[in-house]
């Protein structure tokens, strides 16, 4: 088989990961409990379909005003003392970063949870650049202990049992071994909170941010996220262009939404409105607070086919039910992004030269498209892509032939009926071309096909 | 009354018996049954795959043969929905295809479907025998939105157990093309259906698509299980 280079290969990745047992254990326990208990959460909620359709309609204005929104954002932000950055791409962000952290002195930095940064590499390049960055959400803490990427958007660590955590923490931090989640969250905690306050600076991300008041929103659970953005003096927040909500009064939707998709809970622990930096009298908040608004193609995607991706408010849910990405770990996707949204948003982002693999991770089953809270079109995208991936020619030759002959015979019948005679005639030679775990699954042909033996009446 | 029958290549190819055992349901309740010939796939497996052109080549090809006005009734969900929901679209800019398959859309119907809607056949009830359970395909529940007509109809089966198979509409892992392009996650995906069938003590397992319920009985005899695989239309027929 043909298969043209790219960084992605997916179903070698994934061949690996069904081998974990531990891994596909851990994977079926998590998702299925974060979307038991998401199906839950929306049970007390009378009219989810209104819900939906409200913030799917609240994205869109947001997509279809975005510069406008970008600049009054950018406005409103500064007025409240922040200083706002536009990146245009990763190495930009990095090294815009980078440069606001040395100007400071800044030797240790403590980061709450951020896809945004995961997406430009952040770590990686501010250790290169000499800055200690410790990753403070405990999923986040794990898999930089580790030296991993985040498997899950939401659950960085959701392919980790408790054992495999209790033996990291006792192998690195040098406590004795347990496997009680309490005990080692006490730990993580114990360790963490001296970080917080050496800390010279805190990096995080924003689950939205309010054009009108120049607030950033952040959804937390662990309290870790409000130390990361009160506490150090320097603040740097970096989100991407899409993040943006018109008002503060578009926020409910979202609250009533994000949090019941993404865990199954009412309401997260913190919902912290950040608006500026600490004024006269205020007894918290950072001193300097920068934000960066990431681009990275997204203007781009923004103006083609697929833009309704760039709804997505980053909830996990249709990772959660996605039956592919339940068997395989976020790992085998390779790219920062897994599941659903991340197979759409890695080949948008990446291109398709990088990316076309991702693209057949789906069996276009649609349970991704139920439960997604904004009403992203996530089946249709694939498709959209798919045919962008043959437009581009990215489609491997094999199925490129198979398809060819197929578009023949399907306007056809008297090549149609040929190629049924075929298949019959030289099945076992098909068998062995086609290998035994693809046509090997299906049964032999039957000895006379079913148009032979119907009477019309 | 009078149906196109459209068979599917699956049915056509592999499973004959799933297409006579919907001739005889149909006939049992009065209907005639018109075959036309000539007709070969609905397009999904070029259309799911991105082929958009060849796509269009199947669907042309198929308003060409099933013309006219009579209902179309096809023993597949996600061929049902091909017609019903990706036809429009996909033939958008020519105004005579795009009237055709407006047309065939509005009178495309799942066999289960059509049995319990137009012919309410779930009345008179079927004779039935031992454990069954069912699994509900992805296209079918989701995209056609067929969810409650097969259950009718596996409630009408008199002296049969309907047992609930857990889970029963998270996907097999067949996919059309997917069963090809990544066969390690499609054998997972169909073990964990077969594990989950086993699990209810089940004599038979049945469905509305021929191609899950394929992928479904080769991870059963990989497991080495007697449970029969049945397509709904044949339990049905069985029971007349």
């Amino acid at each position: 088989m043909s298969e043209l280079p790219s960084s992605l290969n997916f179903r070698a990745n994934a061949a690996r990961a069904i081998g974990d047992e531990a891994l596909r254990a851990a994977m079926r326990n998590a998702a299925d409990t974060f979307g038991a208990r998401r199906a839950a959460a929306f049970e007390a909620i009378p009219d989810l379909e209104a819900l939906r359709e409200r913030a799917s309609a609240i994205r869109l204005e947001v997509l279809d005003n975005l510069p406008v929104l970008i600049e009054q954002f950018t406005a409103s932000a500064t007025r409240a003392g922040a200083q706002v950055h536009r990146a245009t791409d990763a190495a930009a962000a990095r090294e815009l970063i980078a440069s606001l952290l040395k100007e400071r002195g800044v030797q240790m930095a403590a980061k709450s949870k951020s896809m945004v940064s995961e997406e430009i590499h952040l770590n990686a390049h501010l250790e290169q650049a000499g800055i200690e960055v410790v990753e403070t959400d405990l999923g986040e803490y794990i898999i930089q202990l580790e030296h991993e990427t985040p498997s899950h958007i939401i659950v960085p660590a959701i392919h980790k049992n408790r054992q495999q955590v209790g033996r990291l923490f006792a192998e690195r931090l040098g406590v004795s071994y347990t496997d009680d989640p309490q005990v080692l969250t006490k730990i993580a905690r114990r360790v963490l909170r001296e970080k917080f306050f050496a800390a010279q600076a805190g990096i995080s991300g924003a689950n939205f941010a309010i054009a009108e008041s120049g607030s950033l929103i952040l959804f937390t659970n662990e309290g870790n996220g409000r130390m990361v953005t009160t506490v150090p003096p320097l603040h740097i927040a970096i989100l991407s262009i899409e993040k943006i909500l018109p008002s503060l009064r578009d926020l409910p939707t979202f609250i009533r939404l994000l949090p019941r998709s993404a865990t199954g809970q009412a309401i997260t622990s913190y919902v912290s409105v950040i608006t500026g930096t600490r004024q006269p009298g205020e007894a918290t908040g950072a001193q300097e607070l920068h934000i960066v608004l990431l681009d990275n193609g997204r203007s781009e995607i923004l103006a083609g086919e697929c833009r309704e991706m760039l709804k997505c408010i980053r909830c996990g849910a249709c990772m959660n039910v996605c039956p592919v990405y339940r068997t395989v770990g976020g790992h085998a996707y390779g790219s920062t992004y897994p599941g659903p949204m991340g197979m759409i948003l890695t080949t948008l982002l990446s291109g398709m030269a990088a990316a076309h693999p991702l693209v057949d991770a789906s069996t276009l089953c649609g349970a991704c498209v139920e439960v997604c809270p904004v009403k992203i079109p996530l089946v249709p995208l694939i498709l959209k892509l798919r045919e962008r991936r043959v437009r581009e020619g990215f489609a491997d030759l094999k199925t490129d032939l198979g398809m060819r002959l197929f578009g023949a015979a399907a306007g056809s019948p008297a090549l149609f009926a040929w190629g049924e005679r075929f298949s019959r005639l030289f099945w076992p030679l098909i068998r062995r071309i086609g290998g035994e775990n693809v046509v090997g699954r299906l049964p032999p042909p039957a000895a006379k096909p079913f148009h032979a033996k119907v009477q019309s009446e | 009354m009078r149906v196109q029958l459209f068979g599917t290549c699956l049915v056509d190819a592999f499973f004959p018996e799933v297409g006579e055992a919907t001739v005889r349901l149909l006939r049992h309740f009065g209907v005639e049954v018109a075959y036309p010939q000539g007709q070969t796939c609905c397009g999904q497996p070029a259309f799911n795959a991105g082929y958009r052109d060849e796509a269009k080549r199947a669907a042309a090809h198929f308003l060409s043969v099933f013309t006219g006005s009579d209902p179309i009734v096809t023993p597949s969900g996600s061929c049902a929905a091909m017609v019903k929901h990706h036809y429009p679209d996909l033939l958008r800019d020519d105004p005579e295809l795009s009237r055709a398959a407006a047309d065939a859309a509005g009178r495309v119907y799942e066999l289960s479907q059509f049995l319990v809607r137009v012919l309410r056949a779930h009345e008179a009830g079927f004779a039935g025998k031992g454990r069954v359970t069912y699994h509900s395909s992805c296209h079918l529940t989701r995209s056609l939105g067929v969810r409650e007509e097969p259950l009718t109809l596996l409630a009408s089966l008199r002296g049969a157990e309907f047992v609930p198979l857990p889970d029963a509409t998270r996907c097999c892992g067949f996919g059309g093309m997917f069963m090809a392009k990544l066969p390690e996650i499609s054998c997972a995906l169909a073990d964990e259906k077969a594990a989950a069938i086993l699990a209810t003590g089940a004599g038979t397992v049945t469905g509305c698509d021929s191609g899950c319920l394929m992928n479904i009985a080769d991870a059963l005899k990989k497991r080495g299980s007697g449970v029969r695989v049945a397509h709904l239309a044949q339990l049905l027929a069985e029971g007349l």
